[in-house]
């Protein structure tokens, strides 16, 4: 086992004294149930009344508002054509496809973000408007992360590039500068602003320099004294050397320019230029890189990783990857100085700079309050090859343990709400989470999706179709059972029969049949006749369901006065045992009115098969002599198979004379 | 197709339906209505497509769609049609159905009538009613008419408390749609692959006629008429399959056409030009398909990503007494000339596409990925 990383934290129970009762509790996908028992530690003190609720604890209910929905339903289709990406794309291009895909995670995460804000100024109390805004933070910190892990994990950048990526890292996240920058430009008198020079300052801190020249330019038109000051700057500005894009110019030859133009801000600084001027002279050093002109900005700065790439930026602009977290670690510890500990989200950035994964997903983990992030950041660290030598001592591999736990969280979604549990709405989302994970995907899908909740026909559908498209055979029976069974509960025998047809289930067909057959004979018609009448080749699910198929088939011959037909169809019945034994005086008694038409309908051979069946069946009847209604019974039936009798004997005479004249002629 | 607008709406989307434009007024849809289902509070809106005053100058929301209002609507929603102007008929798996109105002055929905038990099932000997799904309706000024699960068929009047006809037992199975033939005559589809004509002028619960594809039959989910040609009809089954039907002849189809490959949730003629046709699907994806006569050149271009259709079965009997000029472009076609171009006109699949509604050059389709897609250039 490995050890705890930080004690869990404690939830209290409202309702449950925990030291005078005892809890008990069960896991359940996402959530756990807890209750009181009525086991006590001493034996008799149960004067105290208990708590009688159950209680469903879930660790990430802050997390499931109505906006962040929108961010689970888009990201789901990134993750999709995420897993789409041909294994084939090698080198450049799968490099390029896969920055696009985190880039378009995190655009989804700040579209939330934006969204989350804008609710958050909007909200009527405060107490939902700190919600919004506590949401806000969250997902501002998730981004910045991932930002983080996408330039080192996924652009893995070298030298040089690293720190144009983190340079825009840092000016994406310190984004306060533009409301400023707008506010001081829109202003009578932008050098006279009073954030004027903090402005600057922020502006040469991002390494924004262009920019900055601009704003010395506004102050030397209206101040003629510092105008040449300014204008010493602004070419230190112009001519500091920088990487671009489309440079071919090598590393070397970068650092020996830098080099050069360092030791010009040098000679600047120690000539005195800037002296009569100290926001002039803080921002000289600042260029050089001077700590402690840098940690006198620590406002400005707002955190460490600014302090950390402004740092790099005029001190080691070629800083390689390995040696970065030599410089976070010590950035921090300049920056916060002793006087706080770091936070999560600083040990977070730590593990990235250190480049260990690992850290990474698990300290997202236990800080975040969902899986979604560590379950998509791992998805795709994985589809980078970067995961791979890492098993879990438990389950299956890391990725697949983590989406397993969103997938699962999808499906509980709104579960446990309400009594009537009809709602689970995200739960559509989880199952092409659960498809991706080759190992225990299938059987949590298998397990999840028998305990959705079928509240109307079409839902229904929708869960059918995810389990044929994935060939659950258990699944699609056991969900077409449950919707015959509750047509039969609703009377709907017609629909029950339906289900039981698609899940190819001849028990419960059998069962439907005998309803149809049981109501016939009750009330003489059949009822759903545009189901029946229309089997087709469903009739050979069970041998009821042909009998009952078949039977019909009879009526209607009888209706359309197809006299010979009907006769053979009937006998047929009987003699190929497919007709319940029960079922046959009912048969016989409808050879009746066959065997009393003018002309004669069954032939002699037929009518010993009819005399047959009759015999059979008043043989196998036992012969009891009980009082009262079931005598009655009794009576009536023998007079039923005397009639028979009579009527067979009668037909047989006809039968023999047509057949004998027939031949004769 | 370049401009279809997407937006996450956090609610699945069960149905969606232009407002209909004043009859002989020259304006383009705008607005349009959309049902929820499967969420904890379930929700009929409406929604605007129109320019609003404050438009960003960048065009931030050029043609995305607002939210204009919404009202909580008991159950999911399983069906919704414009009544008018200004009401509209949702109805719910509670077996209920409702008359919303929409007040523009200060934008509003109200519940304005309330049918509540107007799908129920009765438990074997007991009185007990328990609730069963309405799964359609359709609106002809006065009239309403649903169908449900348990196979009822309720004739509603606007202004009636009660309803004016029920067929009890219309059905032996699920009732999935119903549409207007030609008053007061309807159409129906269930879920054993039957489609079936009603006529309200007689008693009984007998239909006065039954087609249905032969064999297996496979459930239809969504029927619509040919807005011109009412003996043309066209339904949507669960193996995506699209049937055409000529409801004076023959029990079967005209064609059947092989299209998506999950369950066809619906099907529309285009109200104004129906060589036109769209289909949604299960499966995430939405179609076009167009069967003029006169495609246009530019079409190879127009059509990318599309496919031809496949015809699998096809059985006109005797057309020749029919004019020629009367033939609908849907019944004349010649198995051996593959007309109908289908474009695909979502980007990428999604989760099913449940619903689409037509109107002009403008198409709205709401998803269970919970986002509501809109196009106003159909035909460009």
């Amino acid at each position: 086992m490995e050890e705890l990383d930080s004690e869990p934290t404690v939830t209290l129970i409202p309702g449950v004294n925990s030291k005078k009762k005892q809890m008990c509790f069960d896991w359940g996908p996402g959530e756990m149930l807890v209750c009181e028992t009525s086991f006590n530690k001493k034996e008799k003190s149960e004067t105290v009344p208990g708590c009688p609720f159950i209680y469903i604890i879930r660790k990430d209910i802050d997390v499931y508002s109505q906006i962040l929905r929108k961010l689970f339903n888009e990201s789901h289709g990134i993750f999709v054509g995420l897993q789409r990406i041909e294994e084939e794309l090698t080198g450049k291009s799968r490099k390029a496809q896969l920055v696009r895909v985190s880039k378009n995670y995190r655009s989804v995460i700040r579209a939330c973000m934006e969204e989350m804000h804008q609710a958050a100024i909007a909200a009527k109390d405060p107490a939902s408007g700190r919600q919004f805004s506590s949401q806000v933070s969250i997902l501002s910190a998730m981004e910045l992360i991932w930002n983080l892990c996408e330039i080192l994990f996924i652009e893995v950048a070298p030298a040089g590039p690293l720190l144009l990526h983190l340079l825009d890292w840092v000016r994406l996240h310190v984004c306060e500068v533009d409301s400023l920058l707008a506010d001081v430009l829109g202003s009578e008198n932008p050098s006279k602003h009073e954030s004027f020079w903090n402005l600057v300052t922020i502006l040469v801190l991002q390494g924004r320099l262009d920019e900055a020249r601009q704003m010395l330019s506004k102050e030397a038109d209206v101040s003629p004294t510092s105008a040449g000051m300014c204008r010493i700057l602004g070419d230190l500005m112009r001519t500091m050397p920088v990487l671009s894009p489309g440079n071919t110019q090598t590393l070397t030859e970068l650092e020996l320019k830098w080099q050069h133009w360092h030791e010009e801000c040098e000679r600047h600084l120690q000539d005195g230029t800037f002296a009569s001027s100290p926001h002039l002279e803080s921002l000289c050093k600042i260029m050089l890189g001077d700590e402690a002109a840098l940690l006198e900005q620590k406002e400005l700065l707002n955190n460490w990783y600014h302090f950390l790439v402004t740092r790099l930026l005029y001190s080691h602009p070629t800083v390689k990857p390995i040696d970065l977290h030599f410089y976070a670690q010590s950035s921090l510890d300049l920056f916060l100085g002793g006087e706080s500990s770091p936070e999560p989200l600083d040990n977070i950035l730590m593990a990235a700079f250190e480049f260990d994964i690992h850290q990474v997903i698990k300290e997202c983990s236990i800080a975040l309050s969902n899986w979604w992030f560590v379950a998509h950041l791992t998805d795709l660290l994985d589809h980078c090859k970067l995961l791979q030598s890492h098993n879990l001592y438990f389950g299956s591999n890391m990725r697949e343990f983590l989406l397993l736990e969103y997938a699962s969280g999808l499906f509980a979604h709104h579960r446990p709400s309400r009594l009537s549990s009809d709602c689970c709405s995200l739960w559509q989302l989880g199952v092409d989470y659960f498809d991706y994970c080759p190992e225990l995907g299938r059987v949590s899908l298998e397990l999840h999706i028998e305990r959705i909740p079928l509240s109307t026909e079409q839902k229904a559908l929708k869960v059918l179709r995810i389990c044929e498209q994935r060939q659950m055979t258990e699944q699609v029976r056991s969900i077409c059972k449950i919707l015959a069974m509750k047509a039969v509960r609703n009377n709907r025998l017609g629909s029950a029969l339906s289900w039981s047809i698609r899940a190819k289930d001849a028990a419960f067909a059998t069962l439907v049949s005998d309803r149809f057959l049981r109501d016939y004979c009750e009330r003489g018609c059949f009822s759903d006749l545009d189901l029946i009448d229309n089997l087709g080749p469903a009739m050979m699910l069970s041998d009821r369901l042909t009998f009952l198929g078949k039977y019909r088939e009879f009526h209607r011959f009888y209706g359309e006065k197809r006299f010979c037909d009907a006769a053979s169809l009937l006998l047929s019945l009987m003699t190929s045992q497919i007709a319940p034994r029960c079922f046959w005086v009912t048969l016989l008694t409808d050879a009746l009115p066959l065997l009393e038409q003018k002309q004669v309908i069954f032939t002699t051979e037929q009518t010993y098969e009819l005399m047959r069946c009759l015999e059979d069946l008043a043989s196998g009847r036992p012969v009891r002599g009980e009082p009262g209604a079931q005598r009655l019974q009794e009576d009536i039936e023998n007079t039923k198979l005397e009639m028979l009798r009579l009527a067979l004997a009668r037909n047989l005479a006809r039968a023999i004379i047509k057949e004998g004249s027939l031949e004769g002629s | 197709m370049e401009e279809i607008y997407a937006k996450f709406v956090s609610q699945k989307i069960s149905k969606t339906r232009w407002r209909p434009v004043p009859p002989g007024s020259l304006q383009t849809a705008e607005t349009f209505a959309t049902g929820s289902w499967d969420n904890e509070e379930n929700y009929v809106s409406l929604w605007s497509i129109g320019d609003f005053g404050n438009v960003d100058s960048d065009g931030g929301f050029e043609g995305e769609h607002q939210l204009l209002c919404d009202i909580k609507h008991h159950g999911d929603v399983m069906d919704l049609q414009f009544f008018d102007q200004e009401r509209i008929v949702a109805a719910s798996s509670t077996g209920c159905v409702t008359v919303f109105l929409h007040h523009p002055n200060n934008q509003t929905l109200s519940v304005s009538q309330q049918w509540t038990t107007a799908h129920y099932h009765t438990g074997p000997g007991s009185p007990s009613r328990s609730s069963a799904p309405c799964t359609g309706v359709v609106c002809d000024n006065p009239e309403i008419v649903t169908v449900g699960e348990d196979g009822r068929i309720n004739l509603f009047r606007a202004d009636h408390k009660e309803a004016v006809r029920t067929i009890d037992n219309a059905d032996s199975s699920t009732l999935h749609a119903v549409t207007f033939l030609r008053t007061p005559e309807i159409l129906t589809v269930n879920s054993i692959g039957q489609l079936k004509i009603w006529d309200f002028r007689k008693q009984g619960n007998e239909p006065s006629q039954i087609l249905s594809l032969t064999g297996d039959r496979v459930p239809l989910h969504c029927v619509d008429r040919h807005p011109n040609q009412q003996h043309v009809v066209a339904t949507g089954g669960q193996d995506g399959m699209l049937s055409i039907w000529d409801v004076r002849q023959g029990t079967m189809p005209v064609s059947l056409l092989k299209a998506h490959e999950a369950e066809m949730w619906e099907v529309h003629f285009h109200p104004s030009n129906p060589d036109h046709l769209f289909t949604c699907s299960e499966d995430g994806s939405l179609w076009h398909w167009d069967a003029s006569t006169d495609v246009p050149e530019k079409s190879s271009l127009f059509n990318q990503g599309g496919r031809s259709s496949t015809f699998l079965s096809h059985s006109i009997s005797n057309q020749a007494n029919v004019h020629q000029s009367l033939i609908s472009s849907w019944l004349s076609t010649d198995p051996a000339k593959d007309r109908i171009e289908i474009t695909s006109l979502l980007p990428s699949r999604t989760l099913s596409v449940n619903s689409l509604d037509v109107l002009g050059p403008c198409l709205v389709c709401g998803t269970d990925a919970e986002a509501i897609y809109v196009t106003r250039q159909l035909f460009s």
